[in-house]
Formats: structure tokens, C-alpha cells, sequence
């Protein structure tokens, strides 16, 4: 085996790939090899490491050092003075990484000091492409242990004992589903991985089946060997192209070295997994949707009892996990169930990846024990909402969950906790909200992705959906009626009491959340016809300050529908009714005298 | 049997495992309202008007879906249920037309009987206006009209085709809000597989799909006369629908031999009925030219004849021929009368030539 004295680790996660890393992962090997320094040192394209906001992201070890927003120009100086002179290019270092003249190790950072890698441990560390990188890092290790060393019920127990509960969104205890699995009797079963990751915003899914592919092939095989099943399925949604190839080159891998097949390690185990590309409907991962389209039919869900642990994939008893569940099985292996239940809260335990996005400095994924608050992810991680903003709220559990208000910014990160205050875990999304959100607006976006992502099937989802969303619209539109917010409630009570799967029961949290702490926002959208954010545009006016204004006329010069009139080096006047709530007066004045209000 | 042992709105009640609440309730004469039921197909779930209250679940759940348990305790009128059911009607009518006063089905529509079962008024109908959807009809099938407006997506005539006619033809095609049915990629009925059964449009519990139909008739005009299909030997189980001593519509009945299907013929294939031309009686050729006769006149003379050529040239001088419209059952006797009362081995059946 080759030794190199620096690694050049480059991102090549779907984030870093589309800020520009492949140009800077070519730039790097051609001159790598231009200067002769190919047998020295090594470039190595990992999965993702977190700080999506400042990719590309390049890691050069052994000294640690953190390059962030890396273009291909800058490349050239790297390697010349970086990895020829030994001297570290500091105007290209992550700033949270220098502290005065040191690198801190990564740990130290900010954005990474609150977090714990479990699911992510590989990610952004091994090459996803090279089974023995996976292999140095304990890979395949669990698997071995469990078929030498474990029965079947062994492993159920451990995972029961580390209290891990599903990462996809409705936190059911994985070793109670693998136990319900392993007792269904049959001739066949199936061990599937839910990697349809459809929360608009979210990616912890991704970046785990691109930075670590291998994590999720041997947690199924020791799924698989648990509940007695030799096949396992993948669905993974057609937009992770990245993701799709990674897991095709690691199942190509695991066969050739015997960890997936007919004789596993040469024990007589026999385990197999094949890739189900999905269409991206959101409705298929909902479990028995997920399971009809892999059988090739319509994505809709199908009604439970049956639950998919007695009649699934084919009729036959069904295994299915979320890839972030799965991340956690060998860690919980080889480490014992206790270990991973020393990690995290009394019922929630251990960690949970986040994608922090919308008004957030560093937007990105994150991973952090459970327990931890909601403050320390937005401001100790996350860097606040960006220009000094003053933050408003979280939307968590993406559609199907609920705003947080920053009332209860102190509240813990738990499955439990979160339902309580009328949101949910999810599966990881994180939406951050300032004060220039309107939290009506909010709510018509979450209802018109589920109107949309709606299978159809069902009269409560389907039709209940579109009046939702109607009546939120016509809010927005300044059209709100009186009785606008009492038949909200009454509709969302009922489609959450009747509709058939989780996607139509969850559809209304965003609307009653938003209005159990925002009332008001929907009361002065209605009743005073103002949007307090100032972000519905029915209900903005533009207006002429006339103690500012200096009847220079420039506004009205570049009003395109021509509606501001006035002499000159006198007020200016907008005609509301032609206002078309452009803004471009507003941008355009010399002397800031056009509020919107 | 395993048995198992519930409470339905307070009456305790023993059925076998494996009995859905809906037939559960059912047992003890209440009657929950279903669309998208049918005991020959598996549930769905789709319409979820039969929801009912479960105690310590966590939503409504639908009987016609849900397996009892032992130990439940299950309402069926509850405020709750009734609240549910009442908003999924009034969901329905948010994006139905309101033109129950010519529309084919009324009478017989499931939409309008619950609707006034549970007291749908003009304000419920009207509490959620907004958006309807706005579908071509297609007429283009010879037998039925598809008009999609109509339609709540109940399923059932996507189910029955693919489970029990197994053609596959329909399907529920887009999502959310512009879910209809149709045949693949939206073509017309006339030109997909569909084989023009109409068991869907049997089955369909509003005026979405419909027969075309002859003559006009009101559901409460007709009476319904129970009959064997005269087409093949199955002995598909009908109802002629005759208005003013006409036969003007068919449906079937769930007997034996067809589980509530048919065919194109017994289905839509009454016109010759009420021909001009058909034969009503049996004619007797007397002197080169058909004369009309009674069944006695004709039946007398058939057995002289039959009798005579057996006596003078022996039984097997005799052949018999049967039609393959006749019942098994009446093929049965034609062999029994050929062995038994002519004597020979000499019997066929028109469906082997
Ligand atoms: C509308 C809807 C969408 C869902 N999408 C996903 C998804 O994208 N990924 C996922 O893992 N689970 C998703 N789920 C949850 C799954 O139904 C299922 O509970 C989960 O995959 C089980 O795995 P777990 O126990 O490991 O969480 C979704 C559920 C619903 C109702
Ligand atoms: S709740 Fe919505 S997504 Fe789920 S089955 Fe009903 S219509 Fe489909
Ligand atoms: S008429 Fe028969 S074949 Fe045609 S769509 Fe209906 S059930 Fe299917
Ligand atoms: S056409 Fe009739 S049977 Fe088919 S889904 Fe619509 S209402 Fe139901
Ligand atoms: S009858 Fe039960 S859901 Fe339609």
C-alpha cells in the first residue's frame, strides 16, 4: 500500500458538486501531477461535511487545514504553496477555523464544537468510491461480528437496548420493528431502505448514501440476518444521481468481497440488494406507497393493518428503515446498545442529522445528540439568521410538522417534546424563520407542497388539501372572511382525524401550529388587511413619505405602470389602484422616502 | 374459529377473527355508509366515509378496512364520526355539479343518499366553493358515458376492472387535486382495452359512469325482474329493469355463477328484446309457409315426429344439437332427453363445432 505524506480531501456531495468541486477536484489532480507530487500526496473525493454554505470545501491533513468556498483558480496556489512550501494559504482557511495564527482542529469549529458524528462518521472522511477506505474504518466489521458471534435475537436485543427509534420521521422503535419482522413467518422477506427523501429542504439522507454507501449495505445485511431475510431493496429517488452511482459502484464492492451475496464471509449467509430508483413523488416514502411502487405500481398508500412487518413488499413480511436509521446499526454493533443509549435523552436517544436551511449563516447538515436545544443548533451552530435579523421561528418535520416560535427556542431536541408543541422530529429538515417571514405565507407554502404532493386517493386529502390551501390564499390575497380561521380548524381537525395516510394526517400541522402562536398574524390579514411581515404583496402599499420627499421625480420615471404623479420639488403621490407593488420606487429613491407598509 | 369479542355502540358482540368492524357492524343491523367498499374486493380505504371511532386509537379509522380486535370498543354514530363524515360530503359537494335534478343516477346515488341521511344542507354544500374540476366527457364507449366531473375517485371501477374483470383498462391517473380516471395516457374509452363489460359502471356510486341509455327512465319508474342471462351457459344472475312493460336497462345480481359480474351482452344487450322482428312464439311450417303456433301445438308436434322416426328407424336414426345459450342446466336435460327418453348416444352442443 502506497503511504502519502497529505491528503487532499475535496467534497463531493451534491452541495459542493454543484458550487464547483469536480472543476477544483480536476484542477488539484492535473497539478498534483504537473509538479511530480502524484506518489505524495493523494486526492480523495469524500461525501458531505456539513458546511454546504461555504463549498466547495477542501480538508488538506496532516495539518487540518480548512478551505472553504475553494474556486479552480485558487487551486494553483494551494498546491504550490500549501503543498510544495508547507505554508497553509490562510486568506483561503474557513475564518471559524483560525484562531489567530493556529488551525484549530475541526472539533473546535463552531459550526462542528455542538455536534457528534455517528450517522456521519465516514462522511467527509473516506473515500464513499473505495470499499477498503469504508473496510479501515471498522467497516464490515459488525457484520462479521454478528454472524459469528450474534443470533438473530442477540442482535434484535441490542438494537432494542440502545433505544434507537426510526430517523424517517415517526420515530418508531427500530428493534420493535425488527423483532415484529423476525416473528412473521414466511418462506420470504424483505429488509427495504426508505431513501425517497422528499422534505422540501432536506438532504441527511443524501449525504449519508453519498459520503457513506457501505454504512447502509451492512446495516441491511445485519437487518437482514435478524429478521431471516436474503433480499433486500433501496429505493432511492432519481434526483440523487450522485447517490444512485455511489451505491451502485458499493454494491458492485460488497460483492466482489463477499459482504453481500450467497455466502457472506463465507458463513452460508446469503444477502442481496438491489436498487429501486423512484420517481420523486413525496407521497412514496410513505411506507406502503414505497412498497406498491416498488412492486411497479401507482405510488398511493395502502391502508394499514396489514402493517408491511406482516404483509409488505409482495405480501410477504417487510423490513423498512430510513438510510439515517440504518447509518446507526454498526456503530450500535460494535459499541453495544448501552453505549448508543448513553447518547441523547431518556426517549430519545443518541444523535439526529439536521439540514439547517432557510434565513440561517451556515446552512448546512448537521448532527448533534438528541437533548440538545433548539437555541444552541440555531445560534451556536447555525450563526443566527444572517444580517442581524431577529430570528421568528423553526419549521421542523418539513410538511408534515410545525412551527416553532422563538418562545420556545429552549426547547430540547426530542421526538416527544417536539410533538408536544405541535411539530414533530421529522426526518431532519430544519427551516429557519426571521422576522421578514410572514407566518401565513408560511403556511400556504407548506399546504400548497402537500395539495400538490397529495396521492389523490383519498376524499380528505385530496379535496380537504385544496380548501385548506384556497383559504390560505385567499388570506394572503387580503380576501380573508371572518369565518376564514374557525373553518381551518374545523377542516384540519378533520382531515387529521380522517384521511389514510401519515401525509394527509400530518398536512394541516404547518396551519394549526402557525396558528396556535401566530393568530395574530392571521387576524391582521383578515381583519385589517396587513401583512405584518410586509411580505404578502396584495397587502402591501407603497407609500410616499412626504416630509422625505424631494420632488426630484425619479420614481415616477421608473414606474412601469406609470401610476406616480406630481410636480416637481413637490411631494410625489402613488395612485394605489394602478400600483402593480413592484418596489422599483422604492429602490430607486435617492432620499429613502418610500416605506412599505 | 378464533372468535372475537367487541363492543359496537354499546352492544357487546362475538364474530369470527379476522371480521372487518364494517361487517361486524353489520352483524347487529347498523348500517355505516361505504363508497369505496365491496365485499368482492380488497379494501382500500379510499373515500374513508366509513370511518368510526376506536377507543384509544389515535384517529377515526375506516371499518371496511380495520380488523376487529378483541376487547375494542367502537362507535359508529359518535359527534366525531358523524362530524368526519358530514365534512367529507361537504368536500365531495365543494367539487361536484349540482345537477342531481337530471342527472342519470338520482335515486340511486349514494352521494345524495347520504347526504341526506346525515342532513347535508345548502350551506354545507356551499361551505368550501372554490375550485371545481373541469373534465371532457367521453362518450366515446358505445354502452357508457365516463363524465369525470361526477366522479368522488371511490376506485371501485378501477378495482373491479383490475381485480375481478382483470382487463386492467382504468386507472387513476395524475395527483391530488386533478386525480381522475382514465385509461393509460389519457386516451379514450373506445380505444383502450376496455372490453365494454360495464361491471364498473354497475358499480359506480354516483352518475360518473353511466349507460347510455334507449329510453329514459327514472330509478323509481322501473321494476326489476330477476332472471338467467339467455346469452351463454354460465347462467350470469340479472335484473331486467322494465318500464312500462319494456326492458330498458340490466344490472346484475350477485349470484354464484357470476359474484355481481357480466358480460358486454348481458349487460348492454337487451335492445333485441323489445325488436320488431323477434320471434315470440313458435311458427309450425303448414303448406310451405310459417304459421305462428302456441308452445303446446309446437312441443306436441316435435314429440310425435321425434317419436315416429325413433319407432320406425331406430334411436340412433335420432340426433340431438343443443345451443350454447342455454343454461348448463338446460343442457344437462337435453342429454337426459336424448339417453333417457329418445334412446341415444347422439347429442352435441353447438359451442364444439
Ligand atoms: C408522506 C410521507 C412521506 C415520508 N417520506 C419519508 C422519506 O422520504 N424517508 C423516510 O425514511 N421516511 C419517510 N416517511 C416515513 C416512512 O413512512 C416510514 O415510517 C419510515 O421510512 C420508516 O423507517 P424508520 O422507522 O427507520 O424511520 C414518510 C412518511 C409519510 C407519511
Ligand atoms: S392522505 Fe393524501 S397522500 Fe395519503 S392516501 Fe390520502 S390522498 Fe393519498
Ligand atoms: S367496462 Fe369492463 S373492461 Fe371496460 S373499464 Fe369497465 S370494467 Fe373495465
Ligand atoms: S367513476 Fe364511479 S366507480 Fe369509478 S371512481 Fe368515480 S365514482 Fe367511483
Ligand atoms: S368504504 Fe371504507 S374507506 Fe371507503
Amino acid at each position: 500500500m502506497e503511504i502519502y505524506r497529505s491528503h487532499v480531501l475535496i467534497c463531493a456531495g451534491t452541495g459542493c458538486t454543484s458550487s464547483g468541486s469536480q472543476s477544483v477536484t480536476n484542477a488539484f489532480e492535473r497539478l498534483i501531477k504537473e509538479e511530480g507530487l502524484e506518489r505524495e500526496v493523494k486526492v480523495v473525493r469524500t461525501g458531505c461535511f456539513g458546511l454546504c454554505e461555504m463549498g466547495p470545501v477542501v480538508i488538506i491533513y496532516p495539518e487540518g487545514a480548512f478551505y472553504s468556498r475553494v474556486e479552480e483558480k485558487d487551486v494553483e496556489e494551494i498546491v504550490k504553496e500549501h503543498l510544495i512550501k508547507g505554508r497553509i494559504v490562510k486568506r483561503l482557511l474557513y475564518e471559524e477555523s483560525l484562531d489567530k495564527d493556529t488551525i484549530k482542529s475541526l472539533n473546535q469549529v463552531d459550526f462542528y464544537k455542538k455536534q457528534m458524528r455517528i450517522a456521519l462518521r465516514n462522511c467527509g472522511v473516506i473515500d464513499p468510491e473505495n470499499i477498503d477506505e469504508y473496510i479501515a474504518m471498522d467497516g464490515y466489521k459488525a457484520i462479521a461480528k454478528v454472524l459469528t458471534e450474534m443470533t438473530p435475537e442477540q442482535v434484535i436485543d441490542e438494537v432494542k437496548k440502545s433505544g434507537l427509534r426510526g430517523r424517517g420521521g415517526g420515530g418508531f422503535p427500530t428493534g420493535m420493528k425488527w423483532e415484529f419482522a423476525s416473528k412473521s413467518k414466511d418462506d420470504k422477506k424483505y429488509v427495504c431502505c426508505n431513501a425517497d427523501e422528499g422534505d422540501p429542504g432536506a438532504f441527511m439522507d443524501r449525504s449519508v448514501l453519498e459520503g457513506d454507501p457501505h454504512s447502509v449495505l451492512e446495516a441491511m445485511a445485519i437487518a437482514g440476518y435478524a429478521i431471516g431475510s436474503d433480499q433486500g431493496y433501496i429505493y432511492v429517488r432519481a434526483e440523487y444521481p450522485i447517490a444512485v452511482k455511489r451505491l451502485q459502484i458499493a454494491i458492485k464492492q460488497a460483492r466482489e468481497y463477499g459482504v453481500l451475496g450467497s455466502n457472506i464471509l463465507g458463513t452460508g449467509f446469503a444477502f442481496d440488494i438491489d436498487l429501486k430508483i423512484g420517481a420523486g413523488a413525496f407521497v412514496c416514502g410513505e411506507e406502503t406507497a414505497l412498497l406498491n411502487s416498488i412492486e411497479g405500481k401507482r405510488g398511493e398508500p395502502r391502508p394499514r393493518p396489514p402493517f408491511p412487518a406482516v404483509k409488505g413488499l409482495w405480501q410477504k413480511p417487510t423490513l423498512l428503515n430510513n438510510v439515517e436509521t440504518y447509518a446507526n446499526i454498526c456503530p450500535i454493533i460494535l459499541n453495544g446498545g448501552e453505549w448508543f443509549a448513553g447518547i441523547g435523552t431518556e426517549r430519545s436517544k443518541g444523535t439526529k442529522v439536521f439540514a439547517l436551511g432557510g434565513k440561517i449563516n451556515n446552512t448546512g447538515l448537521v448532527e448533534i445528540p438528541m437533548g440538545t436545544t433548539i437555541r444552541e443548533v440555531i445560534y451556536e451552530i447555525g450563526g443566527g439568521c444572517p444580517n442581524g435579523k431577529e430570528f421568528k421561528a423553526v419549521q421542523t418535520g418539513g410538511p408534515s410538522g410545525g412551527c416553532i416560535p422563538a418562545e420556545l427556542i429552549d426547547t430540547p431536541i426530542e421526538y416527544d417534546t417536539l410533538v408536544s408543541i405541535g411539530s414533530m422530529m421529522g426526518s431532519g429538515g430544519m427551516i429557519v424563520m426571521d422576522e421578514d417571514n410572514c407566518m401565513v405565507d408560511i403556511a400556504r407554502f407548506f399546504l400548497d407542497f402537500t395539495c400538490d404532493e397529495s396521492c389523490g386517493k383519498c376524499t380528505s386529502c385530496r379535496e380537504g388539501t385544496r380548501r385548506m390551501l384556497e383559504i390560505l390564499e385567499r388570506i394572503t390575497e387580503g380576501k380573508g372572511r371572518e369565518t376564514d380561521i374557525e373553518k381551518l380548524e374545523t377542516l384540519a381537525k378533520n382531515i387529521k382525524a380522517s384521511a389514510l395516510c401519515g401525509l394527509g394526517q400530518t398536512a394541516p400541522n404547518p396551519v394549526l401550529s402557525t396558528l396556535r402562536y401566530f393568530r395574530h398574524e392571521y387576524e391582521a390579514h383578515i381583519r385589517d388587511k396587513r401583512c405584518p411581515a410586509g411580505v404578502c404583496t396584495a397587502l402591501l402599499q407603497y407609500v410616499i413619505d412626504a416630509d422625505k420627499c424631494k420632488g426630484c421625480g425619479i420614481c415616477a420615471k421608473n414606474c412601469p405602470a406609470n401610476c406616480i404623479s406630481g410636480k416637481p420639488k413637490t411631494p410625489y403621490v402613488i395612485d394605489q389602484d394602478k400600483c402593480i407593488k413592484c418596489g422599483t420606487c422604492q429602490d430607486k429613491c435617492p432620499f429613502n422616502a418610500i416605506d412599505k407598509k | 374459529m378464533k372468535m372475537i369479542s367487541l363492543t359496537i355502540d354499546g352492544i357487546s358482540v362475538q364474530v369470527p377473527d379476522g371480521t372487518t368492524i364494517l361487517d361486524a357492524a353489520a352483524s347487529l343491523g347498523i348500517d355505516v355508509p361505504t363508497f369505496c367498499h365491496d365485499p368482492r374486493l380488497r379494501p382500500d380505504g379510499a373515500c374513508r366515509i366509513c370511518v368510526v371511532e376506536v377507543e384509544k386509537a389515535r384517529s377515526l379509522v375506516t371499518s371496511c378496512s380495520t380488523p376487529v380486535g378483541e376487547g375494542m370498543v367502537v362507535y359508529t354514530d359518535s359527534p366525531s364520526v358523524v362530524e368526519a363524515r358530514k365534512e367529507i360530503l361537504r368536500l365531495m359537494w365543494a367539487n361536484h355539479p349540482y345537477n342531481c335534478l337530471t342527472c342519470e343516477k338520482a335515486g340511486n346515488c349514494k352521494l345524495q343518499d347520504y347526504s341526506y341521511r346525515y342532513g347535508i344542507t345548502d350551506e354545507d354544500i356551499q361551505l368550501f366553493a372554490g375550485e371545481k374540476k373541469k373534465h371532457e366527457i367521453d362518450d366515446s364507449n358505445k354502452f357508457y358515458i365516463s363524465d369525470q366531473n361526477k366522479c368522488i375517485l371511490c376506485g371501485k371501477c378501477v378495482r373491479i376492472c383490475g381485480e375481478l374483470q382483470c382487463t386492467n383498462a382504468i386507472g387513476r391517473s395524475d395527483r391530488g387535486f386533478t386525480t381522475h380516471i382514465t385509461p393509460p395516457f389519457e386516451i379514450k374509452l373506445e380505444t383502450s382495452e376496455c372490453v365494454s363489460c360495464g361491471n364498473c359502471v354497475s358499480y359506480c356510486p354516483t352518475g360518473a359512469l353511466s349507460a347510455k341509455k334507449p329510453v329514459k327512465y327514472r330509478e323509481w319508474e322501473v321494476k326489476r325482474v330477476d332472471t338467467t342471462c339467455t346469452y351463454c351457459g354460465v347462467g350470469c344472475q340479472l335484473q331486467l329493469l322494465v318500464k312500462d312493460n319494456r326492458v330498458v336497462g340490466v344490472e346484475p345480481v350477485n349470484g354464484p355463477a357470476n359474484e355481481g359480474l357480466l358480460c358486454v351482452k348481458g349487460k348492454f344487450g337487451y335492445n333485441f328484446i323489445n325488436h320488431p322482428d323477434r320471434l315470440k312464439t313458435p311458427l309450425i311450417k303448414k303448406d310451405g309457409k310459417f304459421e305462428e303456433a302456441s308452445w303446446a301445438e309446437a312441443l306436441e308436434l316435435v314429440a310425435e315426429k321425434l317419436s315416429e322416426t325413433r319407432d320406425k328407424y331406430g334411436p340412433d336414426a335420432v340426433a340431438g344439437l343443443s345451443s350454447a345459450r342455454c343454461t348448463n342446466e338446460e343442457n344437462y336435460l337435453f342429454q337426459k332427453l336424448m339417453r333417457g327418453a329418445v334412446g341415444t348416444n347422439n347429442v352435441d352442443h353447438c359451442a364444439r363445432l
